[in-house]
């Protein structure tokens, strides 16, 4: 070996492959340094002082932040070191809350892991924080500020990887602490819910909101039915909890799972997967030929929806228009099923098994609901149901597999690759390809979609035209592509974009898993399962052609089909709260004036707008009369500025508008009056 | 929730300094040319204006700034010379260090909050007359326990003194000013 490229580590010699820290080189020669605040995925915060390594030369180093260099002699277990360590998680320990068996991380957690793994036997400190209310106010998350260590993983991973930046460190010293802006709720600001934050959250302060009680309850009710559906994404995952490798396809098994559990069908979301192929190729076909709104983005990563109403108003009329597969299901089961099963409709529940938590906030959105009822009555995700079969006490693995219920149980490969990032667009181009071609298509893989790049783009041939496509996960990668089309640097026909890294299968409501191997191999999985399937070609699920015959309208796109299956999107503001008073108005106040100074307003002038407003308003001497206020987002930030005078709001709004509003308003006003 | 606040009614020119007030925010934003990196000294020239910075204003800054209002909230939290919530006219500091602690410097806040009728998280009186806050060491240990009401230092204090001052400042208050 080169000396000039190795170096000592334990004692062993090793070469030096480009490594960005010592801690990497270490964790690929088998050395497991513990850390907190580490993730490779993440810029590198420095703060948890669990990673310390001995340089000879040096002394105590933090190995997260030192690049290896040639001859270096590293320890990574000296005695000096495991008390540091020790020391440093003691002071973790005594600041954390201590109801670690209640915990719904408690399994998982690296915090009681390294407690035991380092030895930690007492906590000799006295807390310093004092005990704060937990934040049950998301649809996806709980949030328990009293269980977080401060490694700042989440607030990087929601910023870095989501460009969200939702939640951050706020105070200092004893009051420091991670919270959404202005300490909000995490339900008040801009959090799309993709509990990214969880999935990297080492403790239990960010996890997953469970409904395991709301199920149990449905199922042992009497009276009503219930029925799942499962996520493509779920299968490939749920063996993990029960030490299988990742991404062997546990179909059967879960299937007999969820029938021993009490529920009464278990179907497949797979088949609505299929459905939203049809519906989205169509669309997008129907698009492409008119050359209308293109790109076309996927709409079934609710994570992404929701940034997208927030963060990308002007490019909500080029999200299909489908629904998730999610809700595709729920709608459709509970317009059918009701007559098939001989249930009252509000007897029948729908449970979906995702490895998401977005979707449940997803399902919970006022228009997913039909006669007051939601289409999807619950939302488990893959850890929940690994938990509610331990807690059943099932052996999962000695589970006799079983098939799933028809006909929502039918599916094609097309609709088992949604779960990976670029799965959707070869399921779009299986069906749009053969469509355009107007002959079979029999080699319906496209390896070129596949992969773990966070942005890849691929150019496909078909009967003479190009399809030019883009395939991107976490959404700061999302939001950098959606700039580069609007300003013109980047041209494509179909955008796919996922919150998750790798896709669904990469969910933060998977098993939580350490390895980076796993994500990987649930990708396998999947693209495996498709192999084994009959069919790969959601136009050749006679069961989705028939439920179009006798549900929904005879085809794709009819008005029955658009009443279930598809959507439509709105502006959503970032962030709850109070419009600022610019000018009060005297004690006779009668009319208020509000200016959008939200971001899309914002760039639309609405600042100068509003300075023009005060102007005038001084200028005509109806300060007595007239309030002026600075507000956030009329959630109509696509047809900004917004301005409302009194009860009107005005879109597109000029200042000669806005005045003239003003005058109408106060004739208006002095005639009812007078 | 904030207090309800029951102020006098304002005068016409106190009221359009709200509108001087935000467009100054606007020359200040522009002044530093829209530009995250400078938010420190974007956030020290809002206080200014307003004597402390509101959620409101907050928001926009981070709109025009392009950085998550959590972004800001962090950097304003953090640093100890910026206000969220508006102070009264006279700001009560008791010093809650060692020295002061020992000699029971916890009981003069007692008596402070329930004579202003105050608490850790309300602390600044409806009418915007008080605030009080504890702070750790005010370095004046000899005259422990130590209040300091704006820049005045009162030493050697306890319960019954402390509220007197308090008294004495509310009477004086309701004096008419001419
Ligand atoms: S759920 Fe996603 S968007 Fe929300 S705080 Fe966590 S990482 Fe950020
Ligand atoms: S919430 Fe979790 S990930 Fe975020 S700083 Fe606290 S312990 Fe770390
Ligand atoms: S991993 Fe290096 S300091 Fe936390
Ligand atoms: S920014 Fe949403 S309406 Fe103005």
């Amino acid at each position: 070996m080169d000396p000039k490229s190795t170096l000592t580590i334990d004692r062993m010699v090793v070469p030096i492959n480009g490594e960005r820290n010592l801690l990497d080189l270490a964790r690929r020669v088998g050395i497991d340094i513990p850390t907190f605040c580490y993730h490779s995925q993440l810029s590198i915060y420095g703060a948890c002082r669990l990673c310390l390594v001995e340089v000879e030369g040096r002394g105590v180093v933090a190995s997260c932040s030192t690049p290896p260099e040639a001859g270096m002699v590293v320890r990574t277990h000296s005695e000096e070191i495991r008390q540091m360590r020790r020391i440093a998680l003691e002071l973790i320990l005594a600041n954390h809350e201590q109801t670690c068996p209640t915990c719904s991380k408690s399994a998982t957690c690296e915090l009681q892991r390294l407690t035991r793994r380092l030895g930690v036997e007492k906590v000799r400190f006295k807390p310093t924080h004092k005990p704060q209310p937990v934040d049950r106010s998301s649809p996806s998350l709980v949030r328990d500020p009293n269980k977080c260590i401060l490694c700042g993983d989440c607030v990087r991973a929601c910023e870095e990887i989501q460009g969200v930046g939702a939640i951050d460190f706020a105070y200092r010293g004893a009051a420091a602490c991670v919270v959404p802006a202005f300490g909000k709720d995490l339900n008040q600001v801009e959090c799309v819910n993709c509990g990214l934050c969880a999935s990297v959250c080492p403790t239990g302060a960010l996890t997953p909101k469970w409904e395991i009680e709301t199920v149990w309850k449905d199922i042992e009710n009497p009276q009503k039915k219930v029925v799942a559906q499962i996520a493509p994404a779920v299968r490939v995952a749920l063996g993990e909890a029960f030490g299988m490798e990742p991404g062997s396809i546990e179909t059967g098994r879960i299937v007999a799972a969820l029938k021993a559990l009490g529920f009464d069908q278990v179907y497949d979301t797979s088949f609505a997967a299929d459905l939203t192929v049809v519906e989205e190729a169509e669309e997008f076909l129907d698009r492409k030929g008119k050359g209308e709104r293109l790109p076309q983005f996927t709409s079934c990563c609710p994570g992404w929806v929701k940034f997208a109403e927030q963060f990308c108003p002007d490019m909500l009329s080029h999200l299909s228009s489908c629904r998730s597969p999610q809700q595709m299901f729920g709608s459709l089961a509970k317009q059918i099923l009701p007559a098939q099963l001989g249930v009252a409709a509000a007897d029948l529940v729908v449970v979906s098994i995702m490895p998401c938590t977005a979707k449940k906030y997803e399902a919970k959105l006022p228009k997913f609901r039909q006669e007051g009822r939601p289409d999807v009555d619950h939302v488990l995700t893959t850890q929940e149901l690994a938990h509610m079969i331990e807690e059943a006490g099932l052996r999962f693995t000695e589970l006799e597999p079983q098939s799933l219920d028809m006909p929502l149980g039918f599916k094609t490969g097309a609709g088992v690759i949604f779960g990976a990032s670029g799965g959707v667009t070869e399921a779009v181009l299986r069906y749009a390809v053969e469509k355009v071609r107007g002959q079979r298509l029999e080699a319906v893989d496209f390896h070129e979609l596949r992969g773990e790049d966070g942005v890849r783009e691929v150019s496909v041939e078909a009967n003479g035209a190009t399809l030019k496509l883009a395939v991107v996960h976490g959404l700061k990668n999302a939001a950098t592509l959606v700039e580069r089309i609007r300003q013109g640097k980047a041209q494509y026909d179909l955008v796919e974009v996922m919150a998750c890294p790798g896709g669904c299968i990469g969910g933060a409501g998977q098993p939580v898993s350490r390895d980076a191997e796993a994500k990987r191999l649930r990708g396998k999985g999947l693209y495996a399962a498709d192999k084994m399937m009959q069919l790969h070609k959601s136009q050749d699920n006679h069961l989705v052609a028939e439920c179009y015959v006798r549900h929904l309208g005879g085809e794709p796109g009819s008005s029955t089909a658009h009443r279930l299956l598809h959507t439509k999107y709105q502006n959503r503001k970032r962030i709850h709260g109070e419009s600022l008073t610019v000018l009060e108005s005297g004690p006779s106040q009668k009319l208020v004036v509000s200016v959008c100074v939200g971001t899309s307003c914002f760039v639309r002038g609405s600042q100068t707008l509003l300075k023009g407003l005060v102007e005038y308003v001084e200028a005509k001497d109806l300060e007595d009369a007239v309030e002026v206020q600075a507000t956030f987002c009329y959630e109509r930030c696509d047809r900004g500025p917004t301005v409302r005078v009194g009860q009107h709001v005005q879109e597109h709004c000029t200042l000669d508008m806005a005045c003239q509003l003003i005058e109408r308003e106060l004739e208006q006003a002095a005639n009812t009056s007078g | 929730m904030q207090p309800e606040l029951t102020q006098p009614e304002a005068t016409p020119s106190e009221r359009s300094s709200g509108a001087r007030r935000f467009a100054k925010v606007c020359e200040i934003l522009e002044r530093h040319g829209h530009d995250a990196a400078k938010l420190i000294p974007v956030l020290q020239q809002v206080q200014e204006e307003y004597r402390y910075l509101p959620e409101e204003v907050l928001t926009f800054v981070a709109t025009s700034l392009g950085v998550p209002p959590a972004r800001i909230f962090g950097v304003a939290t953090f640093y100890s010379h910026f206000a969220l919530k508006p102070k009264g006219k006279y700001t009560i500091r008791l010093c809650d260090g060692t020295a002061c602690h020992v000699r029971r410097s916890t009981a003069i806040l007692d008596a402070l909050y329930e004579r202003l009728k105050l608490n850790e998280k309300n602390n600044t009186t409806p009418d915007m007359l008080f605030t009080v806050e504890t702070v750790s060491c005010l370095g004046a240990c000899g005259l422990a326990p130590v209040m300091v009401i704006n820049d005045e230092v009162h030493g050697l204090m306890n319960p019954e003194k402390a509220v007197q001052l308090v008294d004495e400042i509310v009477a004086q208050e309701r004096e008419p000013v001419r």
